[in-house]
Parts: C-alpha cells; structure tokens; sequence
C-alpha cells in the first residue's frame, strides 16, 4: 500500500515532503499537550502497536485477508497528535528498516497515511461525535464512521497528487474510479475493524481511548438506590 | 532483549559499509534515489550504470546478493501495478507479439520497475548493513527533532515485544482451537488488537514511570555514549 520510488516526480515528492515536515512539526507541539513528558515512550509504544496489528490479518475468506492501517485507529485512540506522530515514526521505520515504501516517497507517504488518514479521521469522528448522543456505546460507531471516511478521503488525495506528478500515463478518470472502488471497500472493512476494536477497548478502559474523554466527563454518577433490588 | 541483535533484515558483518558513518548512509541513499527518480525514462543506460554501482556497494558489503533478492517481494503489489501499465496506458499502440500495447505504458512500466526495483535494493542495502541503534544515531545527526529519534527509538525497541505479545495471544486462541477464517471471526481478531492496545498503552506508563524514577526529565542522550 505504500507509494515506492518513482511513482510520482521529484517536484511533487519534495512538496510532499515540505508538507510531511510541517505537519509532523505541529505534530510534535501538538502531542506535548496530549502527552506532556511522556510523549517518547507512550507514542513509541504506541507507534509499535500501530506497527504490530498491521500485521494482524483479518481474514476476508477465499485465502484472502486484510489489514488494518490504523489511522483514525490511533487518532480516536490517542488524539491526533499523537496520531500522527505515530504513524509518521511506523512509516519512518518501515522505509528505513523494511524497504517498505520508496526513501524519495516517505514524504507522500507520510501526508497520505499520517496527515490525511489521521487528520481527516479526527475530524470526522469529532463530527458525528457531536452529532450523536453523547453515550460511551456511540465512541466505536463514530470511530467505524472516521475510519470509512479516511480511506477514500487518502486515496482521493494520492490521486489529486498523480494528477500533478504522476509517472505514468493512464487516464486521470481510470485512476480515480479504481483507487476509489477499491478504496470504499477497503475503507468498509477499516471501519469494521476500527468500531470493533475501539469498543473493546471502551468496555475495559474507556478512560484509555482519547476521543472517548469528552464522553466521560459528561457522565454523571448515578446513584442506584436498593429499593426495588432488596427483595 | 538487549544484546546487539539487528532486526529481521540486518545481515552481520564488518565490512566497510557496514562500518561507515550511519548519517552518511542515510544521506547516500536519499541522493542516490533522487537521482534515480530523476532521471528520464529512456535513459537505459543510466539505469545499468545505477544497478552497477548498487551492485558494487553490495560486493563490498559481504551481503550475499541472493539475501537482498529475496527480500524484493516487498515491492510485488507495485511490480503487477508496472506490468499493467502496458496495457491500460493511453496514447500511441505498438504490437508486441501480437498483443496491442500502450508505446507510453511500456515506456512508463519500464521506468516504474526499474525506478522502484533500483529504490528499494538500495534501501535493503541500507538496513543489512546498518544496526538500528546506528540509525537512530545517524537521524540524529541529521538534525532529526530529538523527541521523533527519541519515540523511534522506543519503538524499535518495544516493537518486538509488542509482536511477541500479539503473537502469544494467537497462539493461545490457536490453543483453544479458533482460527479466524471469514469476517465473522473479526470481533474475536479486533478483541485481540483491542487488549494489544491496552497493554501497549500500560506498558507506556510503566516504561515512563521507571524512566521517571532513574531521572528522566523529558530528554535523553540516545547512542552519544557508544
């Protein structure tokens, strides 16, 4: 899934690169808030999760399966900061250490999967967040909800970016209706997983899932008197 | 953990790129890939002279040639993405054995494959020879912020831990005789990922406790006392 060397220009791999480096910039400011001084080791931590069920496989039947990519994942996990700090080091690490994704592209694949798959997922769920009730059980469907959205919404973005510096000479239009097609359906099962996962983190420790805090602060205790239970 | 063992693609050895300055690697592989991607399509015969020098850079490495290739699958989703290329491509046909193809695709796919192929040879080049704690060394003086080498840092060092503990959890599903075969086993599959967080998270914590407790104050010097 990762863009490799070129695919896109120089030109367009340094702007993306201008843009990965921006962004992870704010990221870094951005997670100190989140975090304070435990940023190194929570998003490192964090990060090897991101990297860990990446090779987790859902199976999808016929021999074949699935992964998660993780981005609105981490971002309804730990905030979007962090979010991205973490995928942009799993993205870091797997082009260094794995040969996973082109050196010259790291850049783009940072804007993509980091920036745009974080971002676009935090504020979707942030949206149907507002949206719906304000319920714990409602975290993983608006998690599942940014989760569809941030696949396409990537893919959308590595195109508009073919558009400028695309290596290879196929028609704009066939480019858009594969990577969407085959993105909506990717992006169906990244919600899936993405709400199941969130929910059973939810059910355990919801004090653990940041976009689950503004949830937890609303709730009242509720206190139950034993009249009807004393039988 | 802890004694100078390299990660799955890290080949031992004491050659002079093994030895070479870690910054100077990573700097060598950014240039030599921007000059790749850079260069036209219909210089053939640049690109033989670029396998050339990867070839001769592997030589002095002692890595076994046949170690990196087999590491190539990496790239097998994007080689079938190249090969397409003939075929969907627009512009000007030419018959290839009797198979009508895109002039352009063929030209295009050609420059993917060895653009792609070249890129990521290099790139397994790079992590044979080069142990994780130097990389982190080397990012980091290449003026990568402190607080990214620091959480990479964290991770390369959790990231076996993390798997092992994923892997575990298989297993002991394994044991009790699930495999997740169709999607109706993916709330069992997320369960897991879901206590994977969990325990990522809460050994985040402790880690940072622990750092706390020996004197962390939110920065530390990474590989300066090798």
């Amino acid at each position: 899934m990762h863009v490799p060397d070129g695919f896109l220009d120089v030109p367009t791999s340094v702007a993306t690169g201008a843009v990965a480096v921006a962004g992870v910039g704010l990221a870094l400011r951005g997670a100190r808030r989140e975090l304070d001084d435990r940023t190194a080791p929570m998003a490192g931590l964090v990060a090897a999760f991101v990297f860990a069920t990446q090779m987790l496989n859902f199976p999808v039947g016929a021999g074949t399966s699935g992964h998660l990519l993780g981005g609105a994942l981490a971002a309804v996990l730990v905030g979007p900061w962090t979010g991205v700090l973490c995928l942009s080091v799993v993205l870091l690490v797997q082009a260094l250490l794995f040969a996973d994704g082109g050196i010259t592209a790291l850049g783009t694949n940072i804007t993509l999967m980091g920036i745009v798959g974080v971002g676009v997922g935090w504020l979707v769920f942030r949206l149907v967040q507002k949206l719906l009730p304000k319920r714990t059980s409602l975290v993983p469907v608006a998690a599942g909800v940014a989760a569809l959205a941030t696949v396409p919404v990537a893919a959308l973005t590595f195109v508009l970016l073919f558009a400028f510096g695309g290596q290879a000479p196929v028609s704009l239009g066939a480019v858009l209706t594969a990577m969407l097609g085959w993105h909506v359906l990717i992006g169906v099962g990244e919600a899936v997983i993405t709400g199941l996962v969130v929910s059973s983190v939810v059910a355990v420790r919801p004090d653990l899932v940041h976009g689950a805090r503004p949830v937890l602060a609303a709730r009242r205790l509720e206190v139950r008197t034993d009249t009807e239970v004393s039988a | 953990m802890g004694q100078g063992h390299g990660h799955k693609l890290h080949f031992h050895g004491h050659s002079p790129v093994h030895r070479a300055a870690p910054h100077h690697k990573l700097l060598a592989l950014l240039g030599f890939t921007l000059v790749v991607v850079a260069t036209p399509k219909d210089w053939f015969a640049a690109y033989g002279l670029y396998l050339l020098l990867l070839a001769a850079v592997v030589v002095v490495s002692t890595v076994p040639p046949t170690y990196l290739l087999k590491r190539l699958v990496v790239e097998v989703p994007f080689v079938v993405f190249a090969l397409l290329m003939p075929f969907i491509a627009t512009g000007p046909r030419v018959e290839v054995l009797g198979v009508s193809l895109s002039e352009h695709g063929l030209l295009a796919g050609w420059a993917l494959l060895a653009k792609g192929t070249l890129g990521v040879l290099a790139s397994l080049t790079l992590a044979a020879t080069t142990e994780p704690r130097d990389l982190l060394l080397g990012l980091e003086r290449l003026r990568l912020p402190q607080q990214l080498v620091q959480i990479m840092g964290f991770m390369i060092r959790y990231v076996d831990v993390v798997g092992d503990e994923m892997r575990r959890m298989r297993i002991a599903r394994e044991s009790r005789g699930f495999t997740a075969r169709n999607p109706k086993h993916w709330p069992v599959v997320a369960r897991s990922a879901g206590a994977l967080f969990i325990r990522s998270y809460e050994r985040g914590e402790r880690v940072h406790l622990a750092m706390v407790s020996r004197g962390y104050t939110g920065s530390l010097r990474q590989g300066s006392d090798r």
